[in-house]
């Protein structure tokens, strides 16, 4: 039946299409055809994924806040067509509008600008950000590039945002854009080694640092129905809630908003952006979001694999996106609900806790490759034991750095 | 090939050059940079992905970030803005003196030491034969330098992490 399901039609067909269209041209172009289509795949579906993003989250965000969200953009009359679609359409079509207007927006430049770097700071940031797409498995056979260091790769490519942010401050010339550069940069240094150190215990346990092998290793159910994904071990579910803080830490998602908090300061760092260069941040801002969305399905939900045997007929691209929807909706029910930190409370959180517990979760992966020959009864001190390593010091941790400080009293004026 | 060696090599030295000729400490610490991705660049070229991926990771993500803290932070003079101070002849000099014994050194290094012939194949170079080699020929020093790194970080949080300052509403 697995092999039924990987041989499918559905499952080969962006493959063969894409193949069909390479053998179309001659042989000097192929190759650059197959890699053109591969980027204008990725570029097509993330970019309209991001359109469709920004729409469900305001429409979300305002359901949480007991409003309507976008509803008002139709389609608009054509003079040259004899009929109008007079349906709004939900306001699907939101996100095409709100891109006509970055775009005829005026692009202001302030005077002492660094124009160079005020230009490629927006350009940088999105070039990286839709670099990390390319080492993420979509589907059993689509992945853009299969490197063997894929998860290296991936935060390489990241790595480049902080200087995009360092560059966008400094080139404003404006105090406050390079103070709130300063910020962001603080928070993104502060979350980078959380991130990285969630992800480890994933390479421990895989013994790979290939996206594609860590998929394919979580393949298989128990019964048929209970799937091996790295999440349902005790230093998975560890790793993933870390990594869960931390990406929404590192993609600026509230409620670790404060770069560019809204209602306080300007946008940070973006306060000199303006039109189509603002669009680019905030552009990048989600695609970031999405890629370590991606990341998260990749390493602890189980990529493509369907949670059970009987739902393998669906294609497993078709999981993928459907797990990466999940999260991100995750991330607007999160942004909806939280308020947002402090400065302070937010390095404090990511040095003196989520880096301690990441770090015995490494410990924890470490035991529990050592002592994978057990079985019977020694599975469930396995299992304990991994889990009492993660637990126990958690609430120990939590307890200590909350001593007298918590549960917080809320005054209220009289 | 080689054409993509040439241009990798013009982007290295060019941005090299620039960020020396530059008077602005700001660009001359982002051509820097630029120029540490190129050595990643080279990397690539050569085969040697883990390496390049580690450079970037390491030199464009980090180390860079060291640099700009540091040209920002110990800025003096505000009115000058970054400027560096014009060039006296014993400044030329004395820099032309280092430059020369540095190129001394390394022509030296480079003339005495014997370059094997090429290995008719390729050496494997995925991720797993690496890490094999770390672990089997270099285990201890590297566990060595992970505990340094791990006790570095640790110390440099307790350090960092001062509780006078904290009161009651800074609950984390």
């Amino acid at each position: 039946m697995i092999i039924a399901a990987a041989n499918s039609y559905l499952e080969r067909a962006p493959l063969e299409w894409r193949d069909w269209a390479v053998n179309l041209l001659p042989v000097p172009l192929q190759w650059l055809t197959h890699h053109l289509i591969t980027i204008v795949g990725v570029l097509a579906v993330f970019g309209l994924f991001f359109a469709f993003t920004t729409v469900a989250e305001r429409k979300l965000l305002g359901r949480l806040q007991n409003r309507l969200g976008p509803n008002r953009s139709g389609v608009p009359k054509f003079s040259i067509l004899p009929w109008h679609l007079k349906h709004k359409l939900f306001g699907l079509t939101q996100p095409f509008a709100d891109a006509i207007k970055a775009l005829t927006k005026e692009d202001i430049v302030p005077a002492a600008a660094d124009h160079v770097l005020h230009f490629l700071a927006p350009v940088i940031v999105v070039a990286f950000s839709l670099m990390t797409f390319a080492v993420l498995p979509f589907g059993r056979n689509i992945i853009p590039v299969d490197l063997d260091a894929a998860l290296l790769y991936f935060f390489a490519a990241g790595a480049a945002t902080e200087l995009a942010i360092f560059m966008a401050g400094w080139s404003s010339r404006n105090k406050y854009s390079l103070l709130a550069a300063m910020r962001a940069l603080a928070q993104l240094i502060s979350y980078e080694l959380p991130l990285i150190l969630s992800v480890v215990p994933i390479v421990l346990v895989a013994g790979t640092l290939s996206t594609k092998t860590i998929v394919v290793n979580q393949g298989f159910w128990t019964f048929g129905f209970l799937p091996h994904w790295f999440i349902f071990t005790p230093w998975g579910a560890a790793g993933f809630l870390i990594f869960l803080v931390a990406a929404l830490a590192e993609s600026n998602r509230s409620p670790f908003d404060l770069p560019e908090a809204e209602s306080e300061l300007i946008a940070g760092h973006l306060t000199e952006y303006s039109g189509f260069k603002y669009a680019l941040f905030f552009m990048a801002e989600y695609f970031g979001l999405t890629a370590l969305s991606g990341l998260g399905v990749t390493l602890f939900l189980g990529g493509w694999q369907a949670p059970c045997a009987f739902l393998e007929f669906i294609p497993s691209y078709l999981w993928f996106m459907m797990k990466l929807v999940g999260m991100i909706v995750f991330f607007i029910w999160v942004r909806g609900t939280l308020l947002r930190l402090r400065i302070d409370q937010l390095t404090r959180l990511a040095w003196q806790f989520l880096v301690p517990l990441a770090l015995l979760n490494i410990a924890n992966a470490a035991f529990w490759v050592l002592t994978s020959h057990w079985s019977g009864p020694l599975q469930l001190v396995r299992w304990a034991v991994s889990l009492a390593i993660v637990v126990i010091p958690f609430l120990v941790m939590g307890r200590s750095l909350t001593a007298g400080y918590a549960p917080r009293t809320y005054r209220y004026a009289p | 090939m080689t054409f993509a060696l040439i241009l990798i090599a013009v982007l290295m030295l060019g941005s090299a050059a620039a960020a020396m000729l530059l008077r602005n400490l700001i660009h001359s610490a982002l051509l820097l940079i630029l120029s540490w991705a190129g050595v990643a660049m080279f990397y690539l070229w050569a085969g040697a992905e883990f390496v390049a991926f580690a450079q970037i990771l390491v030199y464009v993500g980090a180390i860079s970030m060291v640099v700009l803290f540091a040209v920002l932070l110990t800025r003096q003079n505000q009115v000058a803005d970054m400027l560096i101070e014009p060039a006296t002849r014993l400044r030329a000099i004395s820099a032309f003196t280092v430059g020369a014994c540095l190129a001394a050194v390394m022509a030296s290094a480079i003339l005495s030491s014997h370059f094997r012939p090429p290995a008719a194949a390729a050496p494997a170079t995925d991720v797993k034969q690496i890490g094999l080699d770390l672990m089997q020929h270099h285990g201890a020093a590297l566990l060595i330098v992970g505990v340094i790194l791990t006790v570095a970080l640790l110390g440099a949080t307790v350090l960092a992490a001062t509780e006078a300052k904290r009161n009651r509403e800074d609950t984390p």
